[in-house]
């Protein structure tokens, strides 16, 4: 690429509201409300409502609907994967990330220099979703949510395994599992399909909307039915989906005893397990772990690298000690804990 | 390794008692020894050998991470064998043990770290740092086992060129899937394995992709012989640091994170997986059919592996004999006194003694050696030096209560806490808190046993003994005199003080037997003081009551120095409650929440709680300077208005007359 064309941050760079390219006009997942966002993927901490125009996967902007309402924002672009885009001469593409149904990550092009904000990106096999895409560019933005090298997730075919093997150790208790209501319960309840378990799933009030969205945009889930409706007589032995947060909540009282499993990479660490009380902890996450982070990081041969949320302290430092320029994005509003 | 690990990360995982005493149990009865010996001993008294463990651990983990990522990671992880055994490079788990050497041919040094320089140019990145992750770390450090690499590389590529797999990617391995996991299940007789190419091939392919876990409970099948707990055992049993820190870090190349794990807990004593060494020890004499006291009187006496212990448990041998060893003896319990029971009871059949605020023990002087159990026989003695020197060329075994005593007056239990739960003593600990040991009962005068004898007899010659031998640090419980029990009511009920803890009542023909035997002991405790406290906090239960907010912190009312009132905490309780009263706390407790930290919650001040008590001991520790001595929930008293709940100034009445009854008993 052109060398003496700008550097990146002098057109792409944080303020109040969140990244912004300034030819562009528009800015990256904001954390309050703009004129013109691009949206990478539905996680209420990128997705919010309130934008004048949002351009997004359509995927993404079904899934802002279903939680913010139709009328969450003033106009909607829907965006397919990979054909570029001009917005006020600055070249816009969409690239998969590999993270949840419709996200996306942007590719910036601009006098030359392209940047690439991944937003939230996983390199593991799900069928929930298209997988990541590798964009060389000269700035990589990315996310750090489990950038300590003891983080290294399992496969998620391997702990539905360990989970079926559970139900069949336990077939008198009801598993009860804490997944976040957008993507991984979905991704938990395809692969679960996958490894042959054919039982109807049931599904706490908080998720139904969202799984039922996943199942209208062709990701086949099986049969599911809500909880609450269910005899507790149907359930015993059965699987429940649920947010993490109703895992030893009054709501888990009518199962039981049941065996509570949270599907997360925080589950890598027993302290965080043992904190849930989570009986059966499943390591299955929708962000990159420490290997595929750096691996990432690496093949994109990004001269720069700029680390937006998570533990930016290890990896900025890491890519540093790699003679890697880095440096911490700060952004704030994002959620560290949501997984 | 593996079935210990599973072990341990059930255990972790598990909160129900009776859950952990089966996985216990099951586990118990089907490793083989001398590992589930080994694995008994980790869970008890700790393997008997000394490491420096956490330097070997930096030394090994310097050679493959930067320091600076170290440090984040154990922060973060908090606690050092669990970060070592999620950082270490996974290798490809060799499946069979044909295809790996044996610790004995593994390269001496570092010479293994040396050779692997040359490799590494080959690898994609040659800084070694990247040896955190797990492809370059397996290639760099390990270029004998190249294969995680490779696979984990061709998933990504897969990852990253395969066509949009929206409408499912089904493997169509369903039933295999199904079938495994039915194998999986926890199975007292595990079954039968199938075709063993069959489970070669799959056991291949998981250890490759993720050997981080796996979930064959409990089943050693098929792991090498090297990583059986025996031999890692005794490997790290002999040999220089140095020698010792390279064995180290070839086992823990060998295993998954979770074997890693178990590993580094095996060795480092103290695995804190929820099971005190008493759970671990009735956990094995209940899958055995046997009563723990069976265990427990011998247990001193044995040692790790205890191939005696779990021979006489298979029925395959005698019991094993404690000989002259100094060992516990299940101690004798009473039964608290209930109204029913007064009726049945003459009062010239019984003899009543003091019961005193500190903690039971049994103290064995045999042959130069002297130990202190507690009441459930963990030797305790390493934190009592004085005791064991009092004792020393004594020949008996006593039964008594350990204070802390300072010129004659029994000191709060607070301050015998002081002592408990150490493995070591300060000499300022020894000064500030010396311990004195009130007995009750002389069980063994030399070789003979006493416990057959009445009470009435074994009293006599308690007091012949002590009379003859006066062990330093120790007097007799004095026996409380009475002809009725209207008479003893009126004697103690004055005698609220704050190292008597109740009154016992033991009959005069009573054998001494192991546990709490019907009719024979009882434990008079004072009718409980109570006070109305106003709930200030309240926190999540665990277990069953994860669900419930049912630990509750009170408080009761007093002037700050602007002349306002406020709440100032007393106590806490858990119990004393109905379900049925739980929930309705529950539900209050949420409606009325004032603030949140975790799983406390803080509210409102409109529930107020009459709570019983036994004593009241000013302290530092709160905020009140006061603390309740055995606090539970007596009755919710919802008809009444926080603001007519007691005030610190009864409290602090209470704690004086308490300190005065003191008094008055001393002098008695």
């Amino acid at each position: 690429m052109n060398s003496v064309s700008p550097a990146v941050d002098t057109w792409l760079y944080p303020r109040d509201a969140g990244l912004y390219c300034e030819p562009g006009g528009f800015y990256i997942d904001p954390h309050r409300s703009v004129d013109r966002a691009i949206i990478t993927h539905g996680h209420s901490d990128h997705a919010r409502s309130g934008h004048g125009a949002v351009l997004a996967t359509r995927e993404t902007i079904e899934i802002m609907k279903v939680r913010y309402g139709e009328n969450c924002a003033g106009a909607f672009e829907p965006q397919a994967l990979g054909a570029p885009i001009s917005i006020n001469g600055v070249s816009v593409r969409l690239a998969p990330a590999g993270h949840i149904l419709g996200s996306a990550q942007v590719v910036l092009e601009w006098a030359g220099k392209r940047a690439v904000i991944s937003g939230d990106y996983k390199r593991a096999f799900d069928p929930t979703c298209v997988p990541f895409e590798l964009v060389p560019c000269d700035v990589f933005v990315t996310e750090a949510t489990f950038a300590l090298p003891v983080f290294r997730h399992e496969k998620a075919e391997h702990e539905v395994e360990k989970l079926l093997g559970s139900m069949a150790a336990e077939p008198d208790r009801t598993h009860l599992i804490g997944a976040y209501n957008l993507g991984k319960c979905q991704r938990m309840i395809r692969v679960i399909r996958d490894a042959g378990y054919d039982e109807p799933i049931y599904l706490h009030g908080a998720v139904i909307a969202l799984t039922e969205l996943y199942q209208r945009l062709g990701v086949e889930l099986g049969e599911l039915r809500p909880a609450t409706d269910s005899g507790a007589k149907s359930l015993r032995g059965g699987i429940v989906m649920c947010p993490p947060s109703a895992l030893g909540d009054r709501w888990s009282r009518r199962f039981g005893d049941p065996v509570n499993a949270f599907a997360s990479g925080w589950m890598r660490v027993r302290g965080r397990a043992r904190q849930h009380g989570v009986e059966l902890p499943l390591v299955v996450s929708d962000h990159v772990d420490w290997p595929e982070l750096i691996a990432t990081v690496t093949e994109v041969g990004a001269e720069e690298i700029w680390v937006t949320h998570g533990r930016e302290d290890a990896l900025v430092y890491y890519l540093s000690t790699l003679g890697r320029k880095a440096r911490a994005l700060a952004l704030v509003g994002r959620e560290e804990e949501a997984e | 390794m593996r079935a210990f690990a599973r072990l341990l990360d059930c255990l972790v995982y598990t909160q129900s008692r009776n859950r952990k005493v089966a996985l216990l149990g099951r586990y118990f009865r089907t490793a083989p020894d001398p590992d589930r010996g080994w694995a008994l001993a980790a869970l008890t008294d700790g393997v008997p050998i000394r490491l420096p463990l956490r330097r070997m651990l930096t030394d090994l983990v310097s050679r493959f991470i930067d320091p600076v990522l170290y440090r984040l990671s154990r922060d973060y992880v908090g606690d050092t064998a669990e970060t070592v055994s999620l950082l270490w490079p996974d290798q490809a788990v060799t499946p069979t043990a044909s295809l790996a050497p044996t610790p004995d041919s593994s390269p001496q040094g570092g010479g293994e770290l040396g050779e692997a320089s040359s490799d590494s140019i080959a690898a994609p990145h040659p800084d070694p740092l990247l040896a955190s992750g797990e492809r370059e770390s397996a290639q760099a450090h390990h270029p004998s086992r190249p294969s995680h690499q490779a696979l984990r590389q061709s998933s990504l590529d897969a990852a990253a060129t395969s066509p949009l797999p929206l409408t499912g990617r089904g493997r169509g391995r369903g039933e295999d899937a199904r079938e495994k996991s039915l194998q999986l299940s926890l199975d007292l007789n595990p079954t039968p394995s199938p075709s063993p190419q069959g489970v070669g091939e799959k056991r291949a392919v998981a250890a490759g992709v993720h050997a981080a876990s796996d979930d064959k409970r409990f089943e050693e099948r098929d792991e090498p012989a090297y990583l059986s707990l025996g031999h890692v055992i005794s490997e790290m049993s002999t040999g220089t640091t140095a020698e010792r820190t390279e064995r180290l870090g070839w086992f823990l190349d060998r295993l998954d994170a979770s074997g890693r794990w178990a590993l580094l807990k095996l060795l480092g004593g103290a695995p804190r997986v929820g099971v005190s060494a008493r759970l671990a020890r009735t956990a094995l004499a209940e899958s055995y059919g046997r009563d723990v006291s069976e265990i427990e009187e011998i247990w001193h006496a044995l040692e790790p592996p205890y191939l005696d212990l779990f021979a006489w448990l298979d029925g395959k041998a005698d019991r094993p004999d404690p000989g002259a060893k100094p060992v516990f003896r299940p101690v004798m319990l009473a039964h608290p006194i209930e109204d029913e029971d007064w009726p049945k009871l003459m009062p010239e059949d019984f003899v009543a003694e003091w019961k005193w605020d500190g903690i039971r023990v049994q103290i064995v002087a045999r042959g130069g050696e002297v130990r202190m159990f507690s009441r459930q026989g963990d030797d305790i003695s390493g934190a009592f030096p004085e005791i064991r020197s009092a004792f020393l060329g004594h020949d008996c075994v006593v039964d008594g209560e350990l204070l802390v005593m300072r010129d004659g007056e029994i000191a709060p239990f607070n301050d015998l806490q002081q002592r408990l739960n150490r493995k070591t003593v300060t000499p300022k600990m020894m000064t500030a808190y010396p311990p004195h040991v009130r007995l009750y009962d002389l069980l063994f005068d030399g070789h003979e046993d006493l416990r057959t004898l009445p009470f009435s007899v074994r009293r006599a010659r308690l007091e012949t003994w002590h009379a003859r031998h006066h062990p330093r640090l120790t007097d007799v419980s004095p026996l409380v005199a009475f002809t009725t029990f209207e008479e003893l009511n009126a004697l103690w009920s004055s005698a609220r003080a704050e190292g008597i803890e109740g009154l016992m009542l033991k009959r005069r023909d009573s054998a001494y037997q192991a546990g709490r035997i019907k009719g024979q002991w009882f434990k008079w405790k004072r009718a409980a003081l109570t006070l109305d406290c106003v709930l200030m906090y309240a926190q999540r239960g665990s277990g069953k009551r994860s669900s419930y907010y049912s630990d509750y912190t009170f408080g009761v009312w007093r002037d700050d120095e602007s002349g306002e009132r406020q709440l100032v905490p007393v106590g806490k309780a858990y119990s004393g409650f109905t379900d049925e009263e739980l929930l309705q706390l529950d539900r209050w407790i949420r409606n009325n929440t004032t603030e949140t930290f975790g799983p406390v919650r803080a509210v409102e001040p409109g529930i107020v709680l009459e709570v019983a008590f036994d004593a009241v001991q000013s302290s530092t520790r709160h905020k009140s300077g006061v603390a309740m001595r055995f606090p539970r929930i007596h009755r919710i008293r919802w008809d009444k208005p926080a603001a007519e709940a007691d005030t610190l100034e009864t409290v602090l009445r209470l704690a004086g007359a308490a300190s005065v009854a003191t008094q008055a008993v001393s002098q008695t």
